[in-house]
């Protein structure tokens, strides 16, 4: 004790002296695995990017930063990735599957959560039941639709007992556009491939993946649901405002910031889908299914054009989905002040 | 636990509801839970399926369905599993399971270290690391994946339990709840302890540590399923059989025999057997779990 008073004679705190140098100690650990494989493997990828490097290269990966004359190219790689046919599709397809997935799992986590918000029994069921398709593998759950979308599988055979018409060829191998085809149906034979709307085969996937993510977007909607204090809706029953009314005025804008979060998470979560496309399709038929984050698989570790250019699309990638953070983050604010 | 006090708070306005508990209150009701139960049956029944599928005959899973069948086999067979056995599923097992020790340890001390001086302490660059480290949670698995390939190239791991497990020893969201964890408890424990002459260092491995029984929990949990359902890292990192992981043998085994259905469900099921009986346990956990970090991030 008097060791203590000693050291602190005017009630100065010595763990703040202690704490400069204690601190990193603390955070060592964890900071040495960041800066190799995160924040160094960011700058590095990027650095990467504006070199032609083949996956079976010569001599240690240090020559790169030692010598960097020989493999440097500059911009190259951007040059050509948006000079070929196959990051456009793949950017296409991309857009799709987010613009397919992200609304489609954004709504019905919020419906389920509305329903779930009230006064009924099993909720603790129900939130487990929705949630456990998110913590099961990509790998697994893959395997099982695939049996499930294969031509005497479960999906055609309900089809087929309802009376419903069902996808030739059948659902993963077929790389037809769906607008394209419902065009079709009104005597639109032709449009642009960017209209052709994902493939049938994309659109199994991601339907997939809205089974998959929409208990996680619930679950999150369901807490922000639980932070809306009662007595706002008390009042606004006491003014005879409708439900509809309380719920597009009152529970809509109270959630804006979980809303938010619930797309950003979906936009990253979208951009980057690998798992599925590597098990269920391969990225066919007719490159339908392929994705930017499995083009950068299958030209840097496939008979590709090498790593330097797969790292070129993978900041791409990043460039894509950071500018779509920001895009969201700019509309939010922008309501939330008005 | 935040969650569990506020629904506690809410009956006033439950009751609000029930004094005007008109005719469109007792068919939204009704629609409520119907939706529910369909959404929860949707939500279980392919894995129902994947498991009647794995103890079929081969024979009838390549029949066409009917509703019968769909739920239950005609003959009760179990060589599906056997095979999986064949084909070294033990090993994947095995691989998967040590893998996912390696992880929790490392981010059992990593994370909470590092999460607990984020949260108490005071030190040089302190905010700007913080900040660094919470951004890379946007940061898409895919960019880098190739210099982490390369690193490890570097370092001789590739194509051992060493590219599977240390790049992952540390991540920003168990620091990021270890930190959120170490902000709510009472500084006063600590303080006593300094009055005792406790460093830092003795505090953190006496006093915080075994307070921090229910974050550490989250921690693993997390940790272990993301260990256990990693799929890109193993698929880029490693080759050889060896070194196979679950759902990595999976994949290769559904690529080489395209409709052996008795067999692959036989594997999704043990596959998933695993994070099932562990989520029904500590379902509370994920679900809490995924909500703070959602909704405070």
């Amino acid at each position: 004790m008097a060791a203590v008073a000693a050291r602190s004679p005017r009630g100065r705190n010595p763990i703040v002296a202690e704490d400069r140098r204690a601190g990193w100690v603390f955070v060592l650990p964890a900071m040495v695995i960041f800066g190799v494989f995160i924040f160094g493997a960011v700058l590095f990828a990027f650095y990467i990017s504006l070199h032609d490097y083949k996956l079976l290269q010569k001599g240690g990966v240090w020559q790169i930063f030692v010598h960097p004359g020989r493999t440097w190219i500059g911009i190259d790689n951007y040059r050509d990735i948006f000079n070929s046919g196959d990051f456009w599709i793949a950017f296409r397809n991309t857009s799709w599957y987010a613009l397919g997935v992200v609304p489609a799992q954004t709504i019905t986590g919020l419906v389920l959560a509305v329903l779930a918000n009230r006064k009924i029994r099993g909720k603790t069921f129900f939130r487990t039941a929705f949630y456990f398709p998110s913590i099961s593998s990509s790998v697994v759950i893959s395997v099982i639709f695939l049996w499930m979308y294969s031509a005497r599988g479960p999906i055609n055979y309900a089809l087929i007992q309802l009376g419903f018409p069902t996808p030739r060829p059948v659902w993963l191998a077929n790389p037809r556009g769906v607008i394209a085809m419902a065009l079709e149906k009104v005597g639109i034979d032709s449009v642009s491939v960017w209209l052709e709307g994902p493939s049938v085969a994309l659109l199994s996937i991601m339907m997939l993946n809205v089974w998959t993510t929409t208990g996680t977007m619930m679950v999150i909607f369901l807490a922000g649901l639980q932070n809306v204090p009662g007595d706002v809706y008390e009042a606004a029953a006491l003014d005879g405002a409708s439900r509809f009314r309380m719920f597009r005025d009152i529970t809509v804008p109270l959630l804006k910031p979980v809303t938010a979060f619930v797309i950003t998470i979906g936009l990253i979560g979208t951009f980057q889908v690998f798992d599925q496309i590597w098990v269920m399709s391969e990225g066919g038929p007719a490159k339908k299914t392929t994705t930017l984050a499995y083009l950068v698989y299958l030209e840097g570790f496939r008979q590709g054009r090498g790593l330097g250019y797969a790292s070129a699309i993978a900041v791409i990638l990043f460039l894509i989905i950071l500018l779509l953070y920001l895009i969201q983050r700019r509309i939010t604010e922008e309501e939330t002040t008005r | 636990m935040a969650v569990a006090t506020r629904q506690i708070a809410q009956p006033r306005s439950a009751a609000a509801g029930e004094e005007r508990s008109s005719p469109l209150d007792v068919v939204l009701q009704i629609v409520a839970y119907l939706v529910l139960t369909l959404v929860a049956i949707a939500m279980f029944v392919p894995f129902i399926f994947s498991l009647t599928t794995s103890v079929k005959t081969p024979r009838e899973a390549n029949l066409p369905l009917t509703l019968r069948r769909l739920f239950w086999p005609e003959h009760l067979d179990f060589t599906a599993y056997q095979k999986v056995f064949d084909a070294d599923i033990g090993r994947w097992f095995f691989n998967s399971a040590f893998v996912a020790v390696i992880w929790v340890i490392g981010r059992a001390f990593a994370d909470s270290a590092a999460g607990y001086a984020f949260a108490r302490m005071q030190f040089p660059g302190k905010n700007l690391l913080f900040v660094a480290v919470i951004s890379t949670m946007m940061i898409p698995g895919m960019v880098t994946i190739v210099p982490k390939f390369l690193i490890l190239k570097q370092l001789h791991l590739l194509d051992t339990y060493g590219a599977l497990t240390l790049p992952f020893l540390a991540d920003a969201f168990g620091i990021f709840l270890m930190r959120q964890f170490f902000e709510s408890i009472p500084v006063e424990l600590e303080e006593a302890a300094r009055v005792d002459g406790a460093s830092r260092y003795r505090m953190f491995a006496q006093i915080i540590l075994p307070n921090a029984m229910p974050a550490l929990t989250a921690l693993a949990i997390f940790s272990f399923q993301g260990s256990w359902n990693a799929f890109l890292e193993p698929l880029i990192f490693t080759n050889s059989p060896d070194v196979r992981t679950l759902p990595l043998g999976l994949a290769y085994f559904r690529q080489q025999n395209y409709t052996e259905w008795t067999i692959l469900m036989a594997m999704a099921v043990i596959t998933t057997l695993p994070m099932a009986i562990f989520y029904l346990f500590f379902q509370r956990w994920f679900v809490e779990g995924q909500v703070s970090s959602g909704i405070k991030g």
